[in-house]
């Protein structure tokens, strides 16, 4: 087998890795759209947020520490303790459910009924606020995230390919396990909207607000419990990309890279969120290592976009959303 | 009592459809005008001249840019920081190859080349509406830094990657470069602003910016009525980046001197220029003003009274700034949607009648 095509392989397949974790983030983008029509742009922070959270609780920090110095002149840093990672994941689940709490109450409930490119820069506005918390509350160092996923080479996967065409595959660890569970967090999703009472409300909701309103549906609960389903999900992604690159400020800038996968898969689909990203994470591996070096590189940054630019000129809903009826 | 229409008759259409039809509305203007041009370039210093007034005049016109595609037309735009980085390069490029030529032509031009690029970009608002094209112009906010950062023509193969603006005069004063005074920077953008402005203001009350409402409002409806989209769209895209082309140019060559693409022209910018025309009101050239001037002060009396009076070190300010601008984003969506534009417009009603209101 010629080289090019062997390297074109891992490419490939590390592409394919990638688009799961860009699914993952744009999952979260999907499930508040589907639910309440708004396109949350802090998902990416909320990803920021909860790593951070889940980081600052595992090594007993003292939240605001840096506040608290300031003001009061004092030395506060450490609680002293360290929380092991299972309970420290159960409480940033708490918090987050929090955040949803707050975020209806304070924001969401204020702006219903308004355009949707009002809550989706309310959202933004979002994303400012939580992002400067967060760097309060535990400070803006990089920081590393360890709660025990295996990291590094697979060895067996290195031997086998090594094997078969004489050169070791590197595949990631790390992005085995982040597959493994986003395919088990969308059929827990899937099972859940499905199959239970709270889901079947939910997508009562996002069809139509209102009906579901007059069969005796709580719009207040339903939001606040896709805003945490979609904290739990930015905590899943938040887990997986601090663990890969360290918990900064830059996580964030995932949920930009979300947004081309979601307009490729369509607002509305859960599938498409999917398959919208494994097309961006191959797509761009590819044309950065055929087209790549004939431009300058760096063309990760861009390609997404532009990509997902021309294809919805094509198809304006994406792969699977809904087709957009217009009625006067 | 002295905010009247009451007693100001108008004799002429002329006279009737002007911009200021209150009597005292147009004085202030005069005044303002007045105080701009004829008293604050002689006691300008460098410190009031780079924290306060040239961000604040450049923001105004990129702001302006921006809220004639979103507030007039409701095309919504993520690429403000790649447009206004078009317009840098472009004056950069202009200025680097012809040196003899005066700055105003360079910004001017700059601020053309920009508005070619920009209904480029705009072509796909044509098929995709609303957060499919938000998300679009991503593209091109993206595909323009790349383009910057990666091809060494657009920055003359200097080694750093930089570009830095070259000492250029407009009728023999400098304008640009490290010798650059004060009142000569700040003049030179204030009547790029106070242009750029007359010329925003009188584009949307005439047939073009009508046409742009009515897009906005409701393109099916205006299709009917008989506005061609593709014009209306492809017009607001071209003026838009056009003002952003020339704030950019403005920013990188008067203001900053020295760029690095990807830190000044980044995603943050339009960002911040969008804030900009969210909270000074979309669909306002008054807001565009207010929202920048808003935008530019907080971060300095935020500094000053965190670091210098409080005492607190700077990262919690900054952390800080990033809380309550988003803070403040959120409070004006949901208490005043249309910002502060709104608030004076309300201020201006209850003055007509004051101090006798029904």
């Amino acid at each position: 087998m010629p080289e090019q095509l062997i390297f074109a392989m891992e490419v490939i397949l590390n592409g394919l890795m990638a688009g799961v974790l860009y699914a993952l983030v744009a999952l979260g983008f999907v499930l508040i759209y589907k639910a309440s029509g708004i396109f949350n742009y802090a998902q990416g922070v909320m990803a920021l947020f909860a790593a951070m959270t889940l980081v600052g609780i595992m090594n007993g920090q003292v939240p605001f520490a840096h506040v608290i110095n300031a003001t009061f002149g004092t030395h506060v840093y450490n609680f002293g303790w360290t929380v092991p990672a299972l309970l420290a994941i159960i409480l940033t689940m708490a918090v987050m459910v929090l955040l949803a709490w707050a975020v209806q109450r304070f924001v969401m409930r204020h702006l219903v009924g308004q355009e949707p490119i009002i809550l989706f820069m309310a959202t933004i506005g979002l994303a400012y606020f939580l992002e400067g918390v967060a760097d309060l509350m535990w400070g803006s160092e990089i920081k590393t995230l360890n709660v025990g996923l295996p990291q590094g080479i697979n060895l067996w996967i290195d031997e086998t390919t090594f094997n078969f065409f004489d050169y070791g595959f590197f595949i990631d660890n790390l992005d085995i396990v982040a597959t493994v569970i986003a395919a088990l967090l969308v059929a827990a999703l899937v099972a859940f909207s499905q199959y239970t009472k709270q889901g079947r409300a939910m997508r009562a909701v996002a069809d139509d607000h209102q009906a579901a309103l007059s069969v005796g549906i709580s719009l207040n609960f339903i939001w606040i419990m896709v805003w945490s389903v979609a904290g739990f999900v930015a905590l899943v992604a938040g887990i997986m990309w601090g663990t890969k690159s360290g918990v900064q400020f830059s996580l964030s800038l995932i949920a930009l890279k979300a947004l081309p996968v979601l307009m490729l898969g369509g607002f509305t689909s859960i599938p498409g969120a999917i398959v919208g990203g494994l097309i961006i994470g191959v797509g761009e591996k590819l044309f950065e290592f055929a087209i790549g070096p004939m431009v300058g590189g760096a063309t990760e940054n861009w390609f997404a976009y532009v990509l997902a630019l021309i294809f919805l000129v094509f198809r304006p809903q994406g792969l699977f959303g809904e087709k957009i009826i217009e009625r006067v | 009592m002295f905010y009247r229409e009451a007693g100001d008759f108008k004799t002429s259409y002329t006279a009737d459809s002007q911009t200021f039809p209150i009597k005292f509305d147009r004085y202030r203007y005069y005044a303002v005008l007045a105080v701009a041009f004829g008293i604050i370039p002689f006691i300008i210093n460098d410190y009031w001249a780079n924290a306060l007034l040239l961000p604040f005049l450049i923001y105004a016109i990129a702001a302006i840019g921006l809220n004639i595609l979103v507030g007039y037309c409701g095309q919504v735009s993520l690429g403000t920081g790649g447009f206004m980085a078009v317009g840098a390069y472009a004056c950069y490029k202009l200025m680097t190859a012809f040196p003899d030529v005066s700055m105003f032509i360079h910004v001017i031009l700059a601020g053309g080349i920009t508005a070619i690029v920009g209904v480029l970009f705009g072509l796909p608002s044509l098929r995709i509406k609303g957060f499919y094209l938000a998300v679009a112009t991503l593209a091109a906010q993206f595909f323009l830094v790349w383009l910057f950062n990666r091809v060494p023509w657009f920055y003359n193969y200097s080694a750093s990657g930089q570009i830095n603006s070259p000492e250029r005069d407009v009728f023999g004063i400098v304008i640009t470069g490290p010798n650059a005074s004060a009142w000569a920077t700040y003049l030179f953008c204030l009547i790029f602003l106070t242009l750029c402005a007359i010329l925003a203001r009188n584009l949307t009350r005439g047939t073009t910016g009508r046409k742009w409402m009515a897009i906005r409002d409701m393109d099916i409806a205006a299709e009917i009525i008989g506005v061609n989209p593709l014009k209306a769209k492809l017009t607001a895209f071209a003026v838009s980046s056009f003002f952003v082309g020339i704030a950019g140019a403005l920013f990188f060559s008067v203001y900053l001197g020295a760029v690095e693409v990807g830190e000044v022209f980044g995603i943050q910018k339009s960002f911040l220029v969008l804030f900009m025309v969210i909270i000074g009101g979309l669909g306002s050239i008054f807001g565009s003003f207010a929202g920048a001037a808003f935008l530019v002060l907080l971060p300095v009396v935020l500094k000053v009274v965190g670091v210098d009076v409080l005492g607190w070190p700077t990262d919690i300010v900054a952390h800080l700034q990033l809380v309550i601008v988003g803070a403040l984003i959120v409070m004006f969506l949901i208490l005043e949607p249309h910002g502060l534009a709104q608030l004076w417009r309300v201020a201006k009603e209850k003055l007509r009648l004051w101090p006798f209101p029904h």
